[in-house]
């Protein structure tokens, strides 16, 4: 599949319908996912076959994704029912067999259980920013937790030294794959200006 | 590994269960085998009264069995709970299953 035929089949992806801010719910844009999903599967070959874990689904853009090209089986994870449920319609409409849901807190997941049980992890994680400070590292430990290969993941630019620093501590390897600006439209109604743009790396954690 | 220890057996029961028809991977159904606690799929498939054969044991030499291969599949992942429950035999706390979702969440005392 050509990368402008994935992004044209993520932009059918329906997308939530009232984010909840506390959980800081906004759709991974189909032109990131693609993107992102496209590098993952032709540069580093971490989808097909694969056993893929996606950390905080939501409406599920990266599974789908992960399922149209060929994971061997992508489960995705949320704390949101009505996220999944909206995720659970599109995996239905989109006639994908290879995607499977759960509900739970990742905040309180034994990931031990899970260690290693995946073969890549991919995500894009609450960044913490909606008084659940420090929720990015947490996504990122459990992530690398329960990854056998890699884990991707999309982390605020300006954390990236702290975030180096605590992959060092854990014995894993960084890379920044690229840099990304996000333009957030103006979802959540105290918004002032039209969109807000951040700044974004795309990383790939791997076995030191 | 005490606490995959104890997820090593779950009981499950359905009220309403789905087959569906997934393109069968022999390469992936032998790299999801190391990864599962056998005895808990078997039980859990003969819960579910899908058990259709699968033995007790794992078999020798299954990369190159694909009759066994195609009844994992099966079993893993065609085999859908649509609504029932997952229960801890520990603790007996039941997890909902709902329109193939399972719930993991804990409650506030819980956690």
């Amino acid at each position: 599949m050509k990368l402008k035929e994935l992004e044209s089949c993520l932009q059918q992806v329906d997308t939530f319908e009232e984010p909840k801010i506390l959980l800081e719910q906004y759709p991974t844009s189909p032109h990131i996912a693609a993107c992102m999903l496209y590098t993952i599967h032709n540069t580093f070959d971490d989808i097909e076959g694969k056993l893929v874990a996606d950390l905080g689904c939501g409406c599920g853009v990266l599974s789908i994704g992960a399922s149209m090209l060929d994971a061997g089986l992508c489960v995705g994870f949320d704390v949101d029912e009505d996220a999944l449920e909206i995720f659970r319609r599109n995996a239905e409409e989109f006639e994908l067999s290879n995607v499977d849901l759960l509900q739970c807190d990742l905040c309180h997941l034994e990931a031990e259980a899970y260690a290693q049980k995946f073969d890549t992890v991919i995500m894009n994680p609450p960044f913490g920013t909606k008084h659940n400070q420090g929720m990015d590292m947490k996504f990122l430990r459990a992530a690398l937790t329960m990854a056998n290969t890699a884990v991707y993941s999309l982390h605020k630019t300006s954390t990236r030294e702290h975030i180096q620093k605590k992959a060092t501590d854990w014995g894993v390897k960084m890379e920044v794959i690229a840099e990304l600006r996000y333009d957030l439209p103006a979802s959540y109604r105290f918004h002032k200006k039209k969109s807000v743009d951040i700044q974004v790396d795309f990383l790939r954690f791997s076995k030191a | 590994m005490v606490q995959a220890d104890r997820l090593l057996l779950v009981f499950v029961q359905a009220t309403e269960v789905k087959v569906n028809e997934v393109e069968f991977n022999p390469k992936f159904v032998c790299r999801m085998i190391p990864k599962l606690e056998w005895s808990a799929l078997v039980q859990a498939a003969d819960q579910l009264g899908h058990r259709e054969e699968l033995p007790g044991e794992l078999v020798a030499d299954y990369e190159k069995n694909e009759d066994f291969l195609k009844r994992v599949h099966r079993v893993l992942l065609e085999v859908e709970v649509i609504e029932g429950c997952l229960q801890c035999p520990e603790s007996g706390r039941e997890f909902p299953i709902s329109r193939g979702i399972p719930n993991m969440l804990l409650s506030e005392d819980e956690a």
